[in-house]
């Protein structure tokens, strides 16, 4: 099973295709996986064994008949618990929508369905996709598989955690300002997030609308090809979808960068970056550099007001996103109250965790009148120059390179403890989102701890190929351990921990 | 009261459109399907769910606006509206406040005092709400989302009105407007229409606006009448009594007669509107301006032109016919069939006008089909039936949409033409009335009509009466 387990998602696919390895038998390699693991991990907050089961047997007969050929047919993948999912719970690791079942599936996992993946279960996250740690889930935290003492990153961590462990072959993600390239970065796996409006967000339970985009969470560039072709489509139930026909991305890889022009920005190498991740991915950058590839540093300017900008429009976004919270309709009411206005109250007083509301305060004070134009419009401004600098940057240079988070995963219980540190440790992940652009982290080595540092290549709007392309010529020079040793860590008192994560489950009326 | 005083009144009009699906969701907009099944993640606001604008909306909009005399805001925009009512299933109403659709417009109207513009503020799109049911007994509330995401536009006008009677005018002018394009049917009892009032008194003369009010739930043009009378005399009296006039939003009881407080302006809530993230903005091109355009139907005024014109309809009818876009539709089918249009405008500006009035029905209520009244002109002007019978006949078309030539046929009401038969008739009723005969052969011209009178009714009225006429002076 092990073998199974290591194989990437393409790969499976090749061999359950070549009648070597059955569905069932690689669902039953993810399924020990999760079994041995989660006690420690804790990546899922739902697990759909006897679906998946029975999906892998339902795949496998249009395997055999031919009907799917697609390069995913069969494989087991994880989706993060903010796409909703008819019939399977969406929790949003909240505790509001701890026993909320969508009456309809998001059209991103509809492809993936389509394209033949097998549906584990439901991946953890930050509370409605708010944090970079994965720590504010109302369903415990997730556990860095390289080190169970650091966390994951978020708000993705549970679908990064996933793969890094081998518990799923690949996993959906969702980046609003580098929800997947951050938690990817630290499990030392490969995550992308699109252009804005080239994956549908019909069905993702929205954070800041503006700036969500659904990717994928792999353990390889030519997975995230792969993954990101299945769920690339024009939707016309989401106006925001944009129709391409460029998203042939698996041909994209080819080990070539010659002539690429790649642009390092000053400002991402400056104060606040670690120095072991500031060699590991000025090496990288060599290395693209003896393949060919023209490298220089610049300027990219406005670094500095991104976080603001960000945090302004997300938050803004989020406070109306999220008043749909309200116990009328669906998912959390509390149990005692008198009238409407204390039901409103203490569903959402009760069913909201610290970051959540910390995010919709936040944004309900940027939109107030008073305070609309010294902070929304300013940052909506703000956003527009940030795009300004970008296309000024893309005149000049195909990519874009830098680190994908000033530190490597910090550990756990360190970073909520300073909410604005944490926000800062965003820095070079946001102006991506606020400028709509596709990125994708990719791992670049390891630290003197041996968690992993990683690698963000930024492209202009609709050059995933590029991006892909370059992260692909990178990783034929990278000799690379690409699954934690899980084995060799501890498993005390992980079982105490869980025990207490499903209590408080329970308590949650889940 | 010693001083004068006048009002300054604006209103803001919602009107229900006639689109067959909502604004942003491809649910049905019919009325009265069972609570939450018109529904979908969409206008239910499930998570993850997102807005598709509906084309349809876009253009009722476009064609109000340009009916209005609008200009038409090539860029638009929506927005959010954040606030909390189990009645809005995502707490924020997607709405337009930056970029509104339609900008600076403006309608006429006429009333006694002459005509006038009232100018229009802006005109933008946004979603209903669905309905709360409050249950008495279970001691709880139902929400029902069918209505919810129903399309509606807002027409917001500037404060041009001085009195009851110039805001009835203006109603009356959009509604007939807005009917003419079939954007909607208008009804205020029924709630496809409605208006709030804003009103506010200042001394004639006075340049400064008054402290204004919000005036709700007002379903009817009389109701709107009264509860202006009655606003406009409590700001007096406040005014009066040396008090000031407090800004809030008021509720108009129409039963009682009067209005209460809901809420004042400090208690108004913030909405927080910001660009909604989930709709791309609108851009609408010269050429989607003119195709609206192009389509735009003939109103009031042209039609009325061309009645008297085409027609040679004096401008009294001309005016009636043309007073609601159902009637006037419904004598142009009519003519259609029967090429006599003075013939159904008769009819129309008589019996109808009558029968609706007797029946306490509006124009818009009528249900016999313009088909069997043109039967009906052409039985008449063949002379198979005659006049009595054609009012006898046309009461039973109004009340139950018959046809007018089986019904003739099967009642045996067909006007006898046959001389001889009539002859005969006449020639009894000169035997059995020799008073009468002889009054007349005295030079009592009037004893005709009696002699007449009788023959038809010997004749259960079908004879013809000039016939009847004519024999009878032959036989005397």
């Amino acid at each position: 099973m092990k073998e199974i387990r290591n194989l990437t998602a393409l790969q499976l696919a090749e061999k359950i295709k070549r009648r070597e390895i059955s569905v069932a038998e690689g669902v039953l390699a993810s399924l020990e996986q999760i079994n041995s693991a989660e006690s420690r991990i804790n990546s899922y907050v739902t697990l759909d064994e006897e679906g998946a089961l029975e999906q892998a047997a339902r795949i496998q007969k249009q395997i055999d008949s031919g009907e799917l050929t697609g390069p995913l047919a069969g494989v087991p993948a994880a989706i993060k618990d903010n796409l909703c999912t008819e019939g399977m719970r969406t929790t949003c690791s909240s505790k509001i929508l701890a026993n909320f079942v969508p009456p309809y599936t998001a059209e991103a996992v509809r492809n993936l369905k389509k394209a033949g993946a097998v549906i584990l279960g439901k991946t953890n996250m930050d509370e409605f996709a708010m944090g970079s740690t994965t720590e504010t889930s109302a369903f415990g935290i997730t556990r860095n598989p390289w080190n169970l003492n650091h966390v994951p990153g978020g708000s993705s961590g549970g679908s990064c955690a996933a793969v890094a462990a081998g518990e799923c072959f690949f996993a959906l993600g969702s980046d609003t300002g580098g929800s997947i390239r951050q938690p990817a970065s630290f499990c030392g796996v490969t995550g992308l997030k699109p252009t804005y409006g080239t994956v549908s967000r019909y069905g993702l339970v929205a954070y800041g609308s503006s700036l969500d985009q659904i990717g994928p969470v792999a353990k390889d560039v030519s997975d995230c090809a792969a993954v990101l072709e299945a769920i690339a489509s024009y939707d016309r139930k989401d106006s925001t979808s944009l129709n391409r026909e460029d998203t042939d991305f698996a041909a994209a890889l080819k080990d070539d960068v010659r002539g690429m022009k790649i642009g390092i920005p000053r400002d991402y190498l400056g104060e606040g970056l670690e120095s072991e991740v500031k060699s590991a991915v000025l090496t990288a950058a060599q290395a693209l550099e003896k393949k060919g590839a023209y490298v220089e540093e610049f300027d990219l300017s406005l670094a500095e007001y991104a976080i603001p900008a960000y945090y302004v429009i997300a938050c803004a976004e989020a406070s109306s996103n999220l008043a749909r919270f309200d116990g009328v309709k669906y998912g959390y009411r509390s149990k005692e109250y008198e009238g409407l206005h204390q039901m409103y109250k203490k569903s959402r007083s009760e069913g909201f965790g610290p970051e959540v509301k910390r995010r919709i305060m936040l944004g309900s004070f940027v939109l107030s009148s008073g305070y609309y134009d010294a902070y929304y419009l300013k940052a909506l401004r703000t956003k527009a120059l940030i795009k300004q600098a970008f296309d000024r940057a893309f005149e000049k240079y195909d990519i874009i390179l830098g680190p994908a988070a000033p530190t490597t995963a910090p550990e756990i219980g360190k970073s909520l403890q300073d909410p604005l540190k944490m926000y800062l440790g965003d820095i070079y992940t946001v102006s991506v989102n606020l400028a709509g652009l596709p990125a994708m982290t990719l791992p670049c080595g390891l630290d003197a701890k041996g968690l992993p540092i990683g690698l963000q290549l930024i492209g202009d709007c609709f050059q995933e190929k590029k991006i892909l392309q370059a992260a692909y010529a990178y990783e034929q020079t990278r000799e690379w351990k690409s699954c934690p040793a899980l084995e060799e860590q501890g498993t005390e008192g992980f079982e105490k921990e869980r025990a207490m994560k499903i209590a408080s489950e329970q308590e949650a009326g889940a | 009261m010693s001083k004068e005083y006048e009002m300054v009144i604006g209103l803001e009009v919602h009107v229900e459109l006639a689109t067959k699906t909502k604004i942003f969701c491809g649910c049905s907009t019919a009325f009265g399907g069972a609570p939450n099944t018109h529904t979908c993640p969409v206008c239910t606001g499930m998570p993850g769910s997102l807005p598709v604008l509906n084309r349809q909306v876009v253009e009722y909009a476009m064609a109000v606006g340009l009916a209005a005399h609008c200009s038409i805001t090539r860029h638009c925009k929506f927005d959010r509206k954040n606030y909390f009512y189990p009645d809005n299933p995502q707490n924020y109403q997607i709405s337009q406040l930056y970029l509104p659709i339609c900008r600076n417009g403006g309608v006429e109207i006429e009333t006694s005092a002459g005509k006038k513009t009232v100018r229009i503020h802006e005109i933008h799109m946004e979603e209903d709400a669905g309905k709360l049911i409050h249950d008495e007994w279970g001691d709880c509330s139902l929400v029902d989302y069918n209505r919810s995401g129903v399309p509606l536009i807002e027409i917001v006008s500037e404060p041009d009105m001085r009195s009851a009677e110039e805001v009835i005018a203006y109603l009356e002018k959009l509604r007939m407007m807005i009917q003419y394009l079939g954007a909607s049917d208008c009804k205020l009892n029924e709630g496809s229409m409605r208006a709030d009032v804003n009103l506010s008194v200042r001394e004639l003369g006075a340049k400064e606006f008054g402290t204004r009010t919000e005036m709700k739930n007002l379903n009817s043009f009389k109701a709107i009448a009264r509860a202006i009378e009655n606003e406009k005399n409590r700001q007096i009296d406040l005014l009066e009594d040396g008090e000031k006039v407090v800004q809030e939003t008021r509720r108009w009881d129409d039963l009682k007669e009067y209005s209460y407080a809901m809420r004042s302006k400090e208690d108004a809530q913030d909405y927080r509107y910001f660009p909604e993230p989930d709709l791309v903005p609108l851009v609408i091109s010269q050429e989607w301006v003119e195709e609206v355009k192009s389509r735009q139907p003939e109103f009031q005024e042209e039609k009325m032109e061309r009645y008297k014109k085409e027609y040679g309809l004096p401008e009294y009818d001309a005016r009636i016919l043309t007073g609601s876009k159902y009637l006037a539709d419904f004598f142009e089918d009519a003519v259609k069939l029967c090429k006599k249009p003075k013939k159904v405008s008769n009819w129309l500006m008589g019996e109808t006008m009558r029968l609706l009035k007797e029946r306490e029905m509006e124009p818009d209520d009528i249900h016999f089909s313009p088909e069997n009244l043109a039967r009906l002109i052409d039985l008449t002007e063949e002379g198979s039936i005659n006049g009595t019978v054609a009012k006898e006949v046309f009461e039973k078309i109004f009340d139950e949409d018959i046809d007018p030539v089986s019904y003739v046929e099967k009642q045996g009401l067909k006007t006898v033409n046959d001389a001889e038969e009539l002859r005969t008739t006449i020639a009894q009723v000169i035997q059995d009335n020799p008073q009468s005969v002889a009054d007349y052969r005295n030079g009592k011209e009037k004893a005709i009509g009696f002699l007449v009178g009788q023959t038809m009714k010997a004749m259960k009225g079908k004879a013809n009466p000039g016939m009847v006429n004519q024999i009878l002076k032959e036989l005397l």
